[in-house]
């Protein structure tokens, strides 16, 4: 492999874990949608080059998924949901930006050392991008905990889903990718469609997922 | 020979027959054509599973059938069988008292057997990649089956589940090609190195030390499925708000496939040395769940949510056993596992009734239900003593199994274990004492019940407490060795 190849293989990947970076202290549910939007941006040039340099057509069909599902149709129709619950604006964080900053940094650390570690004997693209991912998927879940908005959970876990598919491309000559990432896109969509229903059906009088802790264990 | 030609033509059997029914329920506007088809289906289902025992077909590189899966497959077709006949008779009454509509009861039946066809997929698949896509649809089904009910709790639980659950499916699937990546420079790119009886062969060569990140991803990821401790959170929630056929269902077969793909992870660890034992890490968990949900017991008010907390239990001391590792243990906890199914949807099919003829979940509106019901509370107190593994069921001496060839290996474990169990037992009779004896309480209206599939559950764990048949101590011997 050429080294300006690996090179923007590299940038790319990299560019994933700044953007889930970016997320994290987004404090408008607005411009985090946008931000969102750059991930999936910046997943779907990963995945196409990849596909260019590994010679692989059907990845192309990923890259498509993500560029068009996910960087357009999803966050079109949040942004949607979002002004019609009229939350736009607010966000709550239950940990403040410092502190998130400082165990998403921990949490890149620590994927770094692991995967590095146990992969020596792959070659070092899969490598990389292996230990780029991790970190992505660690930071999507740190999003999950330290958001209580269902919305920003939401973002949360579709940014974790880029990882893993950033980890599939990644993984030369993997089968059933397209196929994987058509069965996430199914999995978001429901989600999203939850998320539509809970409002639609007036049954919640927020998307805050406290709301939900009234329900812990216990009928009253 | 022409057993060999009824097997090439089971293996698809399995998997068409509710496929096709799923389309045709989704077709169907008479609910009651749909479900007495539905029953239909899950025994041509059933029958198909019990021709693959004849004859097992090759495995190719996207199905397969072995003793393990096979054990597995028939548990799960027979279990869904019998919850289709006492589905039919619960989703008649929820829909005379209007808690379900025509309409939502033909998505019932729709999603039933999608829900089939996932577990089913996922059992047969030779392919870690196709088995991941399968959970995921099981996932996905049972979420839209608990919201059935629409109330703001069965809403909840959807969510709760909907969210665990998929993460827990991300980390499965990071496991997944994590597995890949070791293969790879062994097995060569391509589909062959996801296929999971050619990786068993060769994992000898993997690399350890992706091997052992894999499995830890795998066990978080399957194990937030299987229920274990500190991922359960889910569990109880889905139990409680669904309609009672799911939450036999979920109780009797989810969990258990979760179990299955993690045990063929587990024997691709087995078959590399340099990689770490899986065993302690299943024992750990496995542990935890046991003790923590026997506590949990205690205190429940919901009568659904306390036989959840028990699943929980029971899925921890299973876990266990199969960390604990070796024939005896493995043979312990395939038949714990096979009587847990049977007794625990037993369990839930009394207990759906119980809910329908009282009005309520609420253990303290339900009181002398042997005086009000006596066949139903003689039923729910069979089902609870089964379950709490006293002589003479099945599940005494499955739990008998684990006790003791634990303590022949490591007797400090095996106290621990011990404790969690009469923990666990104090708190479900403390409990049935208030459900089943006492002044009665609440509504004594007739039940319009059937009880031939909770007491044939009840019948068989009977039978295999006093007389298990020879061949079938052979069966499960021969898969106990698979496992390793």
């Amino acid at each position: 492999m050429s080294g300006i190849d690996f090179d923007i293989a590299h940038l790319l990947a990299g560019s994933l874990v700044l953007v889930s970076f970016l997320e994290l202290y987004q404090d408008r549910l607005y411009s985090l949608l946008n931000v969102y939007a750059v991930h999936a941006l910046v997943l779907a040039a990963s995945v196409a080059w990849q596909a260019f340099i590994q010679d692989a057509p059907h990845l192309y069909i990923t890259a498509a998924i993500a560029l068009i599902f996910k960087a357009v149709v999803i966050p079109v129709t949040l942004h949607r949901i979002i002004v019609r619950l009229g939350i736009h604006r607010e966000i709550e964080k239950a940990v403040g930006v410092g502190l998130t900053m400082l165990a998403g940094i921990g949490l890149v650390a620590l994927s770094m050392v692991v995967m590095l570690r146990v992969t020596q004997e792959a070659d070092p693209l899969a490598r990389e991008d292996l230990a780029f991912a991790l970190a992505v998927v660690l930071l999507g879940l740190l999003m999950m905990v330290t958001r209580r908005n269902a919305v920003s959970q939401v973002v949360g876990f579709m940014s974790l889903e880029n990882g893993l598919v950033l980890a599939a491309t990644g993984a030369k000559g993997m089968p059933l990718v397209v196929e994987i990432s058509v069965a996430f896109s199914i999995l978001i969509a429901f989600i999203v469609i939850g998320i539509f229903l809970f409002r639609i059906r007036e049954r919640f009088d927020s998307v805050d997922v406290q709301a939900l802790d009234r329900f812990r264990g216990e009928r009253r | 020979m022409t057993l060999d030609g009824l097997a090439v033509n089971a293996l698809p059997g399995v998997l068409l027959i509710p496929a096709v029914a799923a389309a045709v329920f989704a077709a169907l506007p008479n609910y009651w054509a749909a479900a007495r088809l539905n029953v239909l289906a899950t025994a041509l289902t059933l029958v198909c599973a019990l021709s693959l025992l004849l004859a097992k077909p090759q495995p190719s590189s996207y199905l397969i059938v072995d003793d393990l899966n096979g054990t597995f497959i028939v548990l799960t077709t027979f279990v869904a069988f019998t919850t289709s006949i006492f589905s039919a008779s619960y989703i008649g009454h929820e829909l005379d008292i209007g808690r379900l509509t025509p309409s939502s009861v033909r998505f019932y039946h729709a999603m039933y057997q999608v829900m089939m066809f996932a577990m089913n997929l996922a059992l047969v698949s030779n392919n870690i990649g196709l088995m991941w896509v399968a959970i995921e649809l099981a996932t996905l089904t049972t979420v839209l089956m608990v919201g059935i009910y629409r109330t703001h709790e069965a809403l909840e639980a959807a969510w709760k589940y909907f969210i665990l659950g998929s993460v827990g499916i991300a980390l499965a699937l990071f496991g997944t090609i994590l597995v890949y990546m070791a293969a790879r420079p062994i097995v060569g790119e391509g589909r062959d190195a996801m296929v999971w009886s050619v990786l068993v062969t060769r994992a000898g060569a993997f690399d350890p030390a992706l091997l052992d990140v894999a499995f830890v991803f795998l066990l978080l990821g399957y194990g937030t499925k299987v229920g274990l401790a500190p991922l359960h959170a889910w569990l109880p929630d889905a139990h409680a708000e669904g309609p009672t056929p799911i939450s036999a269902v979920l109780s009797g077969l989810l969990l258990n496939v979760a179990l299955y793909a993690l045990l063929r992870f587990k024997m691709l660890l087995a078959a590399n040395a340099g990689a770490l034992a899986p065993g302690p890490l299943m024992v750990t968990l496995g542990l935890l769940s046991l003790v923590f949900a026997a506590f949990m017991l205690y205190r429940r008010r919901d009568i659904k949510r306390m036989f959840a907390y028990s699943s929980i239990e029971h899925m921890g001391i299973i876990t266990f056993a199969f960390g604990i590792g070796g024939p005896i243990a493995n043979f312990a906890g395939l038949l714990h596992m096979t009587m847990h199914s049977l007794t625990k949807s037993a369990i839930f099919f009394a207990v759906g009734h119980v809910a329908q003829v009282k009005g309520t979940q609420r253990i303290a509106d339900m009181g002398g239900l042997t005086e009000t019901h006596p066949v139903l509370g003689w039923g729910l107190i069979l089902g609870v003593v089964a379950i709490a593994g006293l002589p003479p069921l099945g599940i005494f001496m499955s739990e008998f199994l684990v006790v003791s060839s634990t303590f022949a290996r490591e007797p400090l474990l095996a106290i621990i274990l011990v404790f969690g169990i009469l923990v666990g037992v104090a708190g479900l009779f403390l409990r049935l004492n208030g459900i089943a004896f006492g002044e009665p309480r609440g509504p004594s209206a007739k039940a319009q019940a059937s009880y031939v599939p909770m007491f044939s559950h009840l019948g068989l764990v009977l039978v295999a407490g006093i007389y298990m048949p020879p061949a079938l101590v052979l069966w499960f011997q021969n898969v106990a060795g698979l496992l390793g």
